[in-house]
């Protein structure tokens, strides 16, 4: 296989005396959906945080890729600079949009860093020059878009906390997605979806990673999601890897079996 | 029960629970109002003279007052907040038609205002103030209103501005226009000296943080004597000229060059314009900031801190440009009223001044321009005008002083906001970019902000 687009090698992330992350490594790869599963405090969103630069991990080496060879070691950048310069965009397992504010103004805030150097970090922007003009219009057709994409271009001037709960969950994907990333996170995306949304999450991830040429780090309990679309899953548990496949091979794996449903004394 | 029992039982209760209320009020103004110290007489010593009347009339206002919330407040109970109807003042000043409407009237009026016939050199003065404390509304809306950042030292910038005004034109004899930028710059630094710091502090120690650094730049005006003149201030600083035209009686004058007759008032008239220029020219640009990508940040940033960082935005960098244009603006602000008065001593910088402009923005709505302007007015000159309440001397007799019930009317009317209007008089937000039609947010999706 290729390069993988992220490496994550010996994570480890302490507090205090908690060893949360425990020497954990794996790959992510490009158009390809890696799940997480783990049961509760299995350390998930630990790690998560750990690659979006939230956490500074204890110990291990995080290394993005991207397709024109140039590295960024993620442990060592802030977490506004992972999504500025590596690219990495995450959503949130409580969501956090600016409910304030207008659904187009949320899309817009996330191509922020473009929109800036656009506005001349503001000087042009004030005089309102032709070339922050364009911009802004090519901002707003993006925005556009991935309202199109997610289907709620309709309600592009409501406030993004007036959205039911399953359009603020797409939502939060699309507005991650207008920072052009090259990895995709999502902190649970399913929780709190009924049948329906899940279904319409799923086509949402697929044509993501089909069509946006990046890779997909997803956190996610709803197994009929992680089952459905993963093309690879990592099981954590007490902070360590204790599987790593396919979907398939992870279902049967005894270890994971163990893990979910405790020890059968025979 | 039927409704008409219950709504008897109902009245009882109000009636019951105003006594109760009445009760307490009479307690507490038994020491307050009943009863006063007097030394006149021709007693020796104090005496105790007692004002029933008054003390009757206080707690009537009482028990009129809470039957009042009693009866109006009942109505809203048990409904939820959300349903209930939009109120006329966001009604009007929402949609932005109105507003639109609005601000070019306010403006035109603003124009023509030191040329009506009750505009005497009091009025005038009163027009400067409340266009002066509009300016510096605007300008503290930027860090309190939209990037929700709890400012309480705004008066610093103030100061920075004044005294660069005055130490400049003194010592380098600089004129008006030229020291108006450097005031600017000079208080945007400060802002971003104090920002620095300070900035990853979060709502509670923010604002502690920055009243502390309000009350030292005072302190340092106050005690470095060989700079600042401390206590004394500056006196005759230089006023500012009409293009080179000073305001006086010499041939070279401005009144003898327009073959005007001299009077004092063309100065005043002079520096009503110059402050109504700033204040246009601080509302142009902060609308402009606020539609602009910084101007979303600063908003998102309020919102949610942490969406803001994992999207990419230097909320360092961003923080600390809503402080430091913040802060210029109060800095153009502050060399203005430098000019104006022709002094500047620490005495105006105190908290107070702070607490008004900051109280100046919550009252006006954090995000409402137009807002800003009405409780600008309202706090400025509301409070100005309390002091003509003339007729309140035959109730209360010919002694009383009007003025000095000004703070607790004051008192009253902000408590009754507080109840009724707590998000500002104009709550809801324009949003800074459409698709296809602009819908004003209803105050209760928008987050205030943590600091």
């Amino acid at each position: 296989m290729s390069q993988p687009l992220l490496s994550v090698n010996q994570l480890t992330m302490r507090f205090g005396g908690l060893t949360a992350v425990d020497a954990v490594s794996f790959d992510v790869h490009r158009n390809h959906i890696t799940a997480v599963i783990g049961p509760n405090g299995a350390g998930k969103t630990t790690a998560f945080n750990c690659i979006t630069g939230f956490y500074k991990p204890t110990d291990g080496q995080i290394v993005l890729t991207h397709s024109d060879d140039r590295e960024f070691k993620l442990e060592e950048m802030e977490d506004f600079k992972i999504s500025q310069t590596a690219k990495v965009a995450r959503t949130f397992q409580n969501i956090r949009l600016f409910g304030g504010m207008t659904v187009l103004e949320n899309l817009m805030i996330a191509q922020h860093n473009y929109l800036m150097k656009a506005s001349l970090y503001t000087l042009a922007g004030i005089f309102n020059m032709p070339s922050y003009q364009r911009a802004q219009k090519i901002a707003k057709e993006k925005a556009q878009f991935w309202m199109d994409r997610i289907g709620i271009t309709d309600r592009a001037d409501d406030p993004a906390a007036a959205l039911p709960y399953g359009d603020q969950r797409r939502l939060e994907i699309a507005r991650a997605m207008c920072t052009d990333p090259v990895l995709l996170c999502l902190d649970e995306p399913a929780a709190g979806l009924n049948p329906r949304e899940s279904e319409e999450l799923n086509a949402l991830l697929r044509s993501i990673r089909d069509t946006n040429n990046v890779g997909v780090l997803l956190i996610e309990h709803d197994m009929s999601v992680v089952m459905e679309i993963s093309d690879h899953v990592i099981v954590l548990d007490y902070g360590r890897k204790i599987s790593d496949g396919t979907a398939t091979e992870v279902r049967n794996d005894p270890a994971v079996i163990k893990a979910y449903l405790g020890v059968v004394e025979d | 029960m039927t409704p008409t029992q219950s709504s008897t039982s109902g009245y009882i209760e109000m009636v019951k629970r105003s006594l109760i209320a009445t009760v307490i009020a009479f307690f507490l103004f038994l020491p307050t109002l009943g009863i006063k110290t007097s030394a006149s007489g021709g007693v020796t010593g104090l005496f105790l003279q007692y004002r029933w009347t008054l003390l009757a009339v206080g707690c009537g206002l009482i028990f009129i007052g809470r039957m009042a919330i009693e009866i109006f407040g009942q109505k809203h109970e048990g409904q939820p907040k959300a349903a209930k109807a939009p109120s006329a003042l966001n009604v009007f000043f929402g949609s932005s038609k109105v507003a639109k409407a609005v601000g070019p009237l306010l403006l035109a009026f603003a124009i023509v205002f030191p040329f009506l016939p009750f505009s005497d050199r009091y009025i005038l003065d009163l027009g400067i103030l409340i266009i002066t404390y509009v300016m510096l509304g605007w300008g503290l809306q930027i860090v309190v209103g939209l990037a929700g950042l709890l400012d309480l030292g705004y008066v610093a910038f103030y100061a920075v501005g004044a005294y660069s005004y005055a130490l400049l034109s003194i010592h380098f004899g600089f004129g008006f226009w030229l020291c108006l930028p450097l005031a600017g710059v000079l208080a945007a630094t400060w802002g971003v000296v104090l920002g620095f710091p300070v900035l990853r502090l979060r709502g509670d120690y923010l604002a502690i943080v920055t009243l502390a650094f309000g009350e030292i730049i005072r302190i340092i005006l106050l005690n470095w004597r060989s700079f600042t003149g401390g206590s004394n201030g500056i006196s005759s600083i230089p006023r500012p000229s009409f293009f080179g035209l000073p305001f006086n009686q010499e041939p070279g004058g401005f009144a003898a060059t327009f073959g005007l007759e001299y009077s004092t008032s063309q100065r005043i008239i002079f520096l009503y314009f110059l402050i109504l220029a700033l204040a246009i020219f601080t509302f142009f640009v902060t609308a402009r900031l606020r539609r602009l990508p910084i101007g979303r940040a600063w908003e998102a940033l309020r919102e949610d801190e942490i969406a803001c960082r994992s999207l990419g935005i230097n909320t360092v960098n961003t923080k600390l440009s809503a402080f430091a244009i913040g802060a210029m603006f109060g800095g153009f602000a502050g060399s203005f009223f430098a000019a104006k008065q022709a002094f500047v001593s620490p005495e105006s910088f105190n908290f107070m001044e702070s607490a008004t402009i900051l109280a100046i923005v919550v009252l006006g709505g954090m995000s409402s321009q137009l807002g800003v302007v009405f409780s600008a007015i309202a706090m400025v000159g509301g409070v100005e005008l309390l002091r003509q309440l003339q007729f309140l001397k035959v109730l209360f007799g010919p002694d009383f002083d009007p003025s000095q019930l000004r703070l607790l009317l004051f008192g009253l009317a902000m408590i009754l906001m507080m109840l009724w209007r707590p998000r500002g008089l104009v709550s809801t937000r324009t949003p800074t970019v459409f698709l296809k039609d602009e819908k004003a947010v209803s105050a209760a999706m928008i987050s205030q902000g943590r600091g």
